[in-house]
């Protein structure tokens, strides 16, 4: 068959070692009744053949790549050095598991301390875990260390409004069986500083997003010393973007306790939402509250340097019902591609990415700014997203520019489907990966949309 | 044989792969929030593509030979699933371009849900769950909704057999349940007298792994779930072992009501390195309001169907951004595809071919304790009587063979576990190879117990100093001062 590699003479062979006459006989265990029971799937192709197939519904799909982008709300089309591709391609690395046996995963082993250090020296932390699945349950383990720091005593958590709508859904199905209460971003109009007020010695922690999830740089300096002043042991989680972090200063140096985000930035495709990549760093003192993989640094037999993974007391293989985390695997491939990435555009080159996502989206914003019926909402600073309020309901002006010629344009998020009465407001994110052409023509055709829509009405 | 660090490597002012050019007037940085110092590493192309092929042959990997970690199944990963993975409409896919516009790609998740159903004899199935982890964490949760629905709020105990996999209890404490733990009987099934002992109105559900992780179909699976239904509790089956039963046995049918599939295991999506894989939950018809915030509907007509996101009534709420592991989803579907119905009952019944051809070829020399047919692994006792070398010698001497270890010291309930699932797509010649292996190590082991002892001798490094990596961690690179 396709990928069993037998013939008639192998499986002669190993039937009769076993002492069966028959593949069926070896299933006597399972229920008579309902053993191989006839599945209702279509018919086997050639590789050939799904490879038609697949392309049919793959080219059902716009490819965002394909047209000028605009669209951003935690998933972001950066351009993705070639080099990433490559590495991550490698059998050796694709087709290895979890490096149980250190012995033969030092590739894997020590590219997750490097990616450790490469996140630590990103958001100013002390320690990285190997990842989490993607930023939003990230998120949720955050609620979890802190939960677990004050050994399930404190209940509250205090989350901003402006943090990603899906990170704050997450958060609420992960603790629906724990006895929290997440409380804080009832009005969208809440800014983290009123959240300050909120804090008291119930308080397991405060979580802010930085740029927040409308692309506003929220004003850190001073946030940590506030709540620690009110509570000196509350922990402050700041969910940041990765490629902010190539120009704003880190949460680290704000005095954030944790700092996650998702990694999707860092050389990961858009892949229609997924596999992402969650990073998650804290401080030196919390190590033994961290969920998920860790690895070390040791020395050999031989006092050669090598990498194990590490303080693995934490995780459920060994505390079972007591760990930090369910969390098993990590997000190997994932954070190989993100490691991969900050290494080939390095301490310049990121820098650099970052500063045209911030000059690209300013220009762009200045631009519709300036648009009869359009106005940006955001305070500067942003980073490389921004609200715009728009003269007629986003999806009918997401309509519009999808019609556009010569190109088809993939218009902002509508914030409608997040917030109520938000139907006219649309989130636009640019990245390096627009062109200034890209922008006029998105400037322009904003332009005509309003014009017809002032026609018609 | 070892490869510097990527920071060991830098040099002030040294560039990667060029940026693109600022192509718009520069607006001015906000004033106080600039970082002042990035210190990542600054190396060239060439340099971090040698340092990244260097560290990657550093690994063992199913591309280069048998790879038989138990509870792993690390089966052959085609390349036809990277090729349909990487076309450009799935990469270049937006999670929130407009459904219209996305319509390949909720198709496939859609057909995906369906596939899966059939495959376990659920009536709906989340693809969502990032990890077999998170599926467990899923179906927790969906057995706690069910109960609190009903007005059944007493319930707070899951039951989880001791050979269960660590991430069954730790799902549960998770989920804010309870767990007690149910022993093994001497044939390595639950055992019966302990379940009926157990089981009362305060059981949210059993979370069984089957075949179990010594490789056993539970000979009771009926009885078992009937105990179960009859206190009210919900049965989960933990999924990892699917690679046994695909075309063999649809777990729905014998009254399983949740189960997660792992996809990297069964279905062929690389493992790695760790990650990612995919853990979609499939339910029955009770539970299918309950699952996680949005599956993929069907609407329109056959001739012009239109898929879209759906929340269920009851939903248990989202639990990741976005719409799951795309990318691992395109993977799995084109493995079913490539399969259809008898490929995948032909996958099963290689799967326990090979596993049991190998327990029968090293068990005289390696005690297996649940010695009975088994299924897709077996469980042998890694120490050689009459000597003092344990797993840890044999799996360290076997990669001095040049091939993987099985999963040692895993279930808990066998002494000295060596846990060893050979998958279905290793030939019988390698197979072959590795009991003969396996064989001579038995025979080192008296001859020569330091050779097992010392191994590694050929990897990479030699055996690694845990404690001292746990006793003073060093978890990143520091720059000397």
């Amino acid at each position: 068959m396709v990928y069993t590699p037998h013939t008639d003479d192998d499986r002669r062979v190993m039937l009769e070692a076993i002492g069966v006459g028959s593949l069926a006989e070896l299933f006597t265990s399972v229920p008579e009744q309902h053993r191989f029971p006839k599945l209702d799937l279509p018919e086997a192709l050639s590789e050939m053949d799904v490879l038609r197939e697949l392309q049919t519904l793959s080219d059902l799909n716009l490819n965002a790549n394909s047209v000028p982008t605009f669209l951003g709300a935690g998933a972001y089309r950066h351009w993705v050095p070639s080099v990433v591709d490559y590495v991550i391609g490698r059998g050796e690395f694709a087709t290895a598991y979890t490096p149980y046996q250190a012995e033969v995963s030092q590739g894997t082993l020590q590219a997750i301390f490097e990616y450790q250090s490469l996140v630590c020296d990103l958001t100013g932390m002390d320690v990285a875990n190997a990842s989490h699945y993607d930023g939003a349950t990230a998120t949720a383990e955050a609620v979890i260390q802190a939960y677990n720091t004050f050994r399930k005593k404190r209940r509250k958590v205090l989350i901003s409004p402006a943090v990603n709508p899906h990170y704050r859904a997450v958060v609420r199905t992960y603790t629906q069986g724990m006895d929290v209460q997440i409380a804080g971003d009832e009005s969208i109009d809440t800014p983290p500083a009123d959240l300050i007020d909120r804090v008291d010695s119930d308080t397991a922690c405060v979580i802010v997003q930085n740029p927040n999830f409308l692309g506003q740089i929220e004003p850190l300096m001073g946030l940590a010393d506030r709540i620690h002043a009110r509570d000196p042991q509350t922990l402050l989680a700041v969910i940041t973007n990765p490629i902010s972090l190539g120009l704003l200063e880190p949460p680290g140096s704000f005095g954030a306790d944790i700092v996650l985000g998702e990694g999707q930035p860092l050389g990961l495709g858009l892949n229609f939402g997924g596999p992402y990549l969650g990073f998650y760093a804290t401080r030196e003192a919390y190590v033994r509250q961290l969920a998920g993989r860790l690895v070390g640094q040791t020395i050999d037999a031989e006092g050669k340097p090598g990498y194990v993974m590490t303080l693995t007391t934490r995780e459920q293989h060994i505390r079972r019902d007591k760990a930090t985390s369910n969390i098993c695997s990590n997000q190997g491939l994932m954070a190989l591609a993100a490691t991969v990435y900050l290494s080939v555009l390095g301490k310049h080159g990121l820098r650099q990415i970052a500063e045209l996502n911030y000059h690209k989206a300013h220009y762009a914003a200045t631009a519709i700014d300036a648009l009869p019926g359009y106005s940006v909402l955001n305070r500067s600073p942003f980073f490389n997203e921004f609200v715009v309020l728009c003269p007629s309901p986003v999806a009918r002006i997401n309509a519009a520019l999808l019609d556009s010629k010569p190109t088809p344009i993939l218009g902002g998020y509508d914030l409608g489907h997040d917030f109520e009465g938000w139907e006219d407001r649309m989130l636009v994110a640019v990245t390096e990966m627009n062109s200034r052409a890209e922008i006029d023509a998105f400037v322009a055709a904003l332009a005509a949309i309003s014009v017809q829509e002032r026609g018609e009405q | 044989m070892s490869e510097s660090l990527i920071y060991e490597l830098s040099s002030p002012g040294r560039r990667g792969t060029p940026t693109p050019k600022l192509d718009v007037p520069e607006a001015e940085l906000p004033a106080g929030l600039v970082r002042e110092d990035l210190p990542l590493p600054e190396v060239s192309e060439i340099e971090v593509v040698r340092h990244f092929l260097r560290l990657s042959q550093l690994n063992y990997a199913i591309d280069k030979g048998i790879y038989p970690l138990g509870s792993c199944t690390m089966k052959y990963n085609p390349k036809i699933n990277e090729v349909t993975a990487r076309l450009p409409g799935f990469t270049g896919a937006h999670p929130h371009q407009p459904e219209g516009l996305a319509q390949g790609a909720l198709r496939l998740m859609y057909e995906l849900q369906e596939h899966l159903a059939k495959i376990g004899g659920f009536a709906g199935v989340t693809l969502q769950p990032a990890a077999g982890a998170q599926g467990e964490l899923v179906g927790v949760l969906i057995m706690r909704a069910y109960h609190r629905a009903r007005g059944d709020t007493q319930r707070d105990t899951i039951l989880v057999p001791d050979s269960a996999h660590g991430t069954n209890p730790a799902s549960t404490s998770m989920s804010g349940l309870r767990v007690v733990q149910i022993p093994s009987d001497k044939r390595g099934n639950v055992d019966l007298d302990a379940l009926r002992s157990q089981v009362c109105d305060r059981v949210v559900g059993l979370m069984i792994t089957n075949p179990n992780t010594l490789g056993l179909f539970e000979e009771n699976i009926e009885e078992i779930v009937g105990i179960v239904h009859g206190c009210g509790g919900l049965v989960y089956g933990d999924g990892a072992n699917m690679n046994a039963l695909i075309g063999v046995v649809r777990p729905g049918d014998i009254g399983i009501d949740v189960m997660h599939y792992n996809l990297h295991k069964t279905f062929s999506t690389p493992h790695g390195g760790g990650g990612p894989g995919a853990g979609p939950v499939g339910v029955a018809a009770h539970l299918i309001d309950f699952l996680p915030d949005p599956v993929v509907v069907r609407e329109g007509t056959d001739a012009e169907p239109h898929y879209r996101f759906h929340r269920p009534s009851q939903s248990i709420g989202r639990v990741r951004s976005f719409w799951g592991h795309f990318g691992i989803l395109v993977r799995a579907y084109t493995y079913i595809r490539m399969h259809g119905s008898e490929g995948l009952r032909n996958v099963a019944e290689h799967a326990v071919l090979n596993a049991n051809y190998l327990r029968c070829r090293v068990r005289d020399t390696y005690h297996v304790p649940y010695d009975r047919m088994c299924m897709h692994e077996f469980v042998a006792e890694g120490r050689i009587s009459g000597t003092g070398s344990t797993a840890m010698d044999v799996s360290k001497r076997l990669i001095d063979y040049g091939v993987h270890p099985p999963t040692m010291y895993f279930p808990l309930i066998v002494h000295d576990a060596l846990m060893i699932e050979p998958t279905e797509t290793e030939p019988l010649r390698t197979v072959d190879a590795y009991a003969e292996t396996l064989l001579r190590i038995a025979e080192e082991a008296v001859s020569d117990p330091a050779l097992l002892h010392e191994a590694p001798h050929v990897a990479p490094v030699r055996r690694l100093d845990e404690v001292q990596a746990a006793r003073t961690p060093v978890l990143r690179y520091r720059r000397q001062p």
